[in-house]
């Protein structure tokens, strides 16, 4: 590179080479405090979500530099070295120069291995097991999550977690693969048929947060949000509490469960309107009017209303109501409500939308 | 009569019509007869009829009727020898482009054309994408389209236009470029072209299968793309004509290379986009099979109740991701290299300078597609699989980053004193240059782990591989196609339309992708129809500069038609270039050289006195002598 003072071609004066490297610091040092004083990630809601967020802040200072750097050199060759109209020479011929090419091969190896590193030791530091952790099953299914707590023996269609205490979450799914994330908590991990996959967390402020599906699961993906609520311990605590004295939602047993709770904890909600139970969903038909549409497909197929119904909810796969998808109710619900689960459902579905009951 | 009978027997579209109708009966046949035989009730079962039928045995019948297997059938045959009258080489007329034709120059134009037609059709789905996407809520499209048309847009961008837009621009550049008169195998050439528009076709016929497009993606993750509707197996079944297109033509292109250079070409001598090619293609011909694997895997669980990837039944569902990864991750290389190769030509011969390190330049590309082998579980960080797996591949993907930061630093030295003509393919080199750093720079922020984990499936990574895809790939590919085009058609761009054209991209691309890097972190999941409020600012902006965008293309395609129609005649060589596909006249003779081409030192002397790459023995040296004029600087 040349580095004695002269005049060039295009009439500039000075060391070029001297006179971009330092306008390429001065750049490099703005642009790179620009970057670090963005805010660029939600709210921090756990332990480790501020290891990540000091991850992310390292890796803009080994990389924005870089790439200022090289919009530097780009811009400052093109300005310096650019031909004027009717210009024929050609450039000084070049080829190569090795201790250059050796700088560029070991500063750019080390500085991504010094990173590879930290980033290894940050990743054993997130995911290493705590004491006294809360464990909480999560189950995905198209379009829903649901929550349960092994050890307090309770269910919910919704999670809640104590503050400060740690959490290890083990994932399941009953179709096609999800992925569990809560942004505040900077952690993901996907729901796979066949295998449980684990995270841990430890949420580190109260407050409510959304649970997203980040995987693509089908029609109702983009929809698929479960609240997640970090409590104060004592409120957490009363809650579930509640939760065990209470009407179980979801698969519990015992009592004769009501068939709104049902239909909400079973994420039916989640792909079905029915005013009743304040869903909103449109991947599904309308339940609202279930009952003349049930009595109308029902007559088609040589069933009662109710058989109709309890056909669409066990074995969704035999008819679908024409113009809506087909094979993409899971078939799962036969297997995981109780015949006394199924049969209040279909009760509470067929009186809300104005048919009989039982 | 006999014109009618004539007509149908012989190679072209009549045939081909003929050949589909055949195809298809025998198809739909087959598989009613079988069904019926089977008992199965109803014996005609739409699916199975559209898979066997519409899907596979009538584009057979179609690539049979237009021509493609004429020659080799007759070989097989045994019939008499029949003298080549080249009747099926180059073209005379417009007419010539639409049936199959041996020449590599109309093949590349074939692919060009075809590819680009394919690239609208899914910038238009962009397009409708961010009109669903500018505010949240369901505004035009219902989720289930609008599934589909992500998916549809990312599967054709990836396999009808970017893999093969490279194959076409290689294939009408590179037999010029080592002085062959084709490539080694001209009818599989022709038989790889006419594989493609079949795959494009049926990815966008799938929006008129029941129940709509493919909508899981390109990604197909099982066991989502075994339970969708039949739309998915135009997916399924289009990757593999796509990727047999692909596959055939690697291999043409490394025999081509290994075997038809000029001689005095060594390997050293080559220019880089021969190098790029060459090693593209050995990716191609290594990874590909893979995800036609997984394709095929996906189909049989779909079509025969194979097991696969039901976990149920015994099946593994991760096993899906590890086998279309370790294609999928070699095939961004396959997206890339060619352009690597692309911007060393155009870079080189614009700024008058010799590729700085060229051997390192060379060396980089091997090292990229070793190292793009043992990376592809990076795209599986929050997958579940066994996580050991994890670290390492943390470190491989950062270390790419190696031979990457080789290739764009020595870009930039070889811009050093230079003589820097700012032509449009010049603007696209450096806005790839800026933009591709960019590109890496997110993806070496994705390999580490503890962030993907959050990052993973947001639109950070739309961000990402729009950046290293469009900033990077398609980038390099206008500059490729301006840089070719005086030698493509004879003609030359309008220069002020490209400038337009590259500034409104380059400043509308980065305000539609940039803003997405801040969505992404700030916690928005990607292929969403629906959002949170508080991204709306951000979708809102996003929108409006991608419809600014989208409409830059137009004043490419005004550039590229009118020019071609219109444009002023151009010379052999308008950049002064060293290559020796700058030696032969615009648009080159149909059989390339009427002499072979000695090749007598490197292709990037400019600035050398007196240096030439090649010579015609006969005429005086071809290449334009290095140097118009004003030596060197002395202190050198």
């Amino acid at each position: 590179m040349a580095e004695t003072p002269r005049s060039d071609e295009n009439g500039h004066e000075g060391h070029p080479f001297a006179q971009m490297i330092s306008i390429g610091v001065v750049a490099a040092i703005i642009v790179t405090t620009i970057t670090l004083l963005m805010d660029w990630f939600p709210t921090n809601a756990a332990g480790a979500a501020s290891k990540i967020d000091t991850l992310y802040d390292v890796l803009l200072i080994a990389s924005v530099p870089i790439f200022v750097l090289v919009m530097t050199v780009a811009v400052y060759s093109v300005w310096r070295f650019r031909a004027r109209p009717g210009d024929t020479r050609d450039g000084a011929p070049i080829h190569g120069n090795t201790r250059l090419e050796i700088i560029w091969v070991t500063v750019p190896f080390m500085l991504v291995t010094g990173l590879a590193i930290y980033g290894w030791v940050v990743l054993n530091d997130i995911e290493a097991k705590q004491p006294n952790e809360l464990q909480v099953k999560v189950t995905g299914q198209q379009f829903t999550w649901s929550f349960e707590y092994p050890k307090e023996k309770v269910k919910s269609s919704q999670l809640m977690l104590p503050v400060d205490r740690p959490v290890h979450f083990r994932i399941n799914t009953k179709d096609v693969v999800h992925s569990f994330w809560v942004p505040q908590f900077r952690l993901k991990s996907d729901a796979v048929p066949g295998i449980t996959t684990r995270i841990r967390v430890t949420p580190d402020k109260v407050g409510t947060f959304e649970v997203v599906c980040a995987e693509l699961c089908g029609i109702g993906h983009a929809t698929m949000r479960n609240r997640v609520r970090v409590l104060p311990r004592r409120q957490f605590d009363a809650w579930l509490a509640r939760q065990k004295g209470g009407p179980a939602g979801g698969g519990g047993g015992g009592g004769a469960p009501g068939g709104k709770a049902i239909f909400t904890a079973n994420g039916c909600d989640s792909c079905h309107t029915l005013a009743d139970a304040g869903a909103t969903g449109n991947v599904g038909p309308k339940l609202d009017d279930l009952a003349t549409a049930a009595a109308k497909f029902g007559k088609a197929r040589r069933e009662s209303a109710k058989e109709y119904v309890r056909e669409s909810i066990v074995d969704p796969r035999a008819f679908t109501v024409p113009g809506y998808p087909k094979n993409v109710m899971p078939t799962t619900f036969g297997k995981d409500l109780s015949k006394e689960q199924i049969d209040a459902l279909v009760d509470y579905l067929l009186r809300v939308s104005g048919g009989k009951g039982s | 009569m006999t014109a009618t009978l004539h007509r149908l027997t012989a190679p072209g579209w009549y045939r081909a019509a003929l050949g589909i109708a055949i195809g298809f009966g025998v198809g739909a046949g087959l598989v009613t007869l079988i069904r019926a035989l089977y008992g199965f009730d109803p014996a005609w079962d739409t699916d199975s009829v559209v898979t066997a039928g519409a899907l596979i045995t009538a584009p057979l019948g179609f690539l049979v009727g237009i021509g493609c297997f004429d020659y080799w059938f007759y070989w097989a045959s045994g019939g008499p020898t029949r003298p080549e009258d080249h009747s099926g080489h180059g073209a005379r007329s417009w007419k010539d482009y639409f049936r199959v034709n041996t020449d590599h120059k109309v093949i590349g134009l074939q692919y060009i054309s075809t590819t680009f037609f394919f690239f609208v059709a899914g910038g238009l789905m962009a397009m409708v994408m961010r009109a669903e996407l500018a505010q949240p809520g369901s505004q035009f499209v219902d989720a289930n389209t609008f599934n589909g048309l992500f998916s549809v847009h990312a599967s054709l961008m990836i396999f009808l236009f970017i893999i093969p837009v490279f194959a076409g621009i290689a294939n009408f550049v590179l037999p010029l470029m080592i002085g062959a008169p084709d490539m080694a195998f001209p009818r599989l050439n022709a038989l790889s072209y006419w594989m493609l528009p079949i795959g494009g076709i049926m990815m966008l016929a799938s929006f008129f299968a029941e129940g709509g497009a493919f909508a899981t993606g390109w990604t197909a993750y099982a066991p989502l793309s075994t339970e969708t509707p039949l739309g998915q197996q135009f997916f399924t079944i289009g990757v593999q004509f796509a990727g047999a297109s692909s596959i055939a033509t690697a291999l043409n292109f490394l025999v081509t290379i290994i075997t038809m250079r000029a001689p005095g070409m060594t390997f050293w001598r080559m220019p880089l986009l021969v190098w790029a090619n060459f090693t593209t293609s050995l990716l191609v011909v290594i990874a590909t099979p893979f995800i036609a694997g997984s394709q095929f895997f996906v189909l049989f669980d779909r079509t025969l109740g194979t097991h696969f990837f039901s976990a149920g039944a015994g099946g593994d569902v991760l096993m899906y991701q590890h086998v279309f990864w370790f294609y999928s991750h070699p095939a961004v290389y396959i997206m890339m290299l060619p352009g690597f190769g692309i911007i060393s030509e155009v870079i080189s011969t614009n700024a008058r300078k010799p590729i700085f390190g060229y051997r390192m330049m060379a060396f980089s590309l091997v090292a990229i597609i070793i190292l793009g082998f043992t990376v592809w579980a990076h795209h599986m960080f929050v997958s579940g699989m066994f996580s050991w797996l994890r670290v390492p591949m943390m470190i491989t993907t950062m270390l790419i980053a190696v031979p990457t930061g080789i290739k764009i630093f020595s870009w930039l030295a070889t811009l050093w004193r230079g003589v820097i003509h700012l032509r449009t393919p010049m603007l696209f080199a450096l806005g790839f240059i800026t933009m591709f750093t960019l590109g890496g720079i997110s993806g070496i922020m994705l390999a580490v782990i503890p962030f993907d984990i959050h990052v993973s499936d947001t639109y950070f990574v739309v961000a990402h591989i729009h950046y290293v895809l469009f900033g990077g790939s398609v980038f390099t590919i206008f500059a490729g196609i301006y840089h070719w085009f005086p030698k493509m058609t004879g003609r030359m761009y309008d220069e002020t339309l490209g400038k337009l054209h590259f500034w409104l991209s380059f400043v509308f691309f980065n305000l539609t992708f940039g803003p997405m890097h801040l969505v992404g972190i700030d916690g928005m999941p990607r292929r969403v129809s629906d959002y949170a409020d508080q991204f709306a600012t951000w979708n809102a902006i996003i929108s409006v500069s991608s419809f600014i965008f989208g409409l830059s293309f137009l004043i490419f395609l005004y550039n590229m038609i009118s020019s071609w129609r219109h444009g002023p005649k151009a010379a052999a060589n308008p950049w002064r270039a060293h290559s020796i596909e700058w030696q032969v006249s615009s648009p080159p003779p149909i059989f390339n050289f009427d002499e072979v081409p000695t090749v007598v030192g490197g292709p990037y002397e400019y600035g050398v006195p007196g240096a030439v790459h090649a010579v015609f023995k006969e005429k005086k040296p071809a290449a334009v002598p290095a140097g118009g004029g004003g030596a060197p600087p002395p202190n050198e």
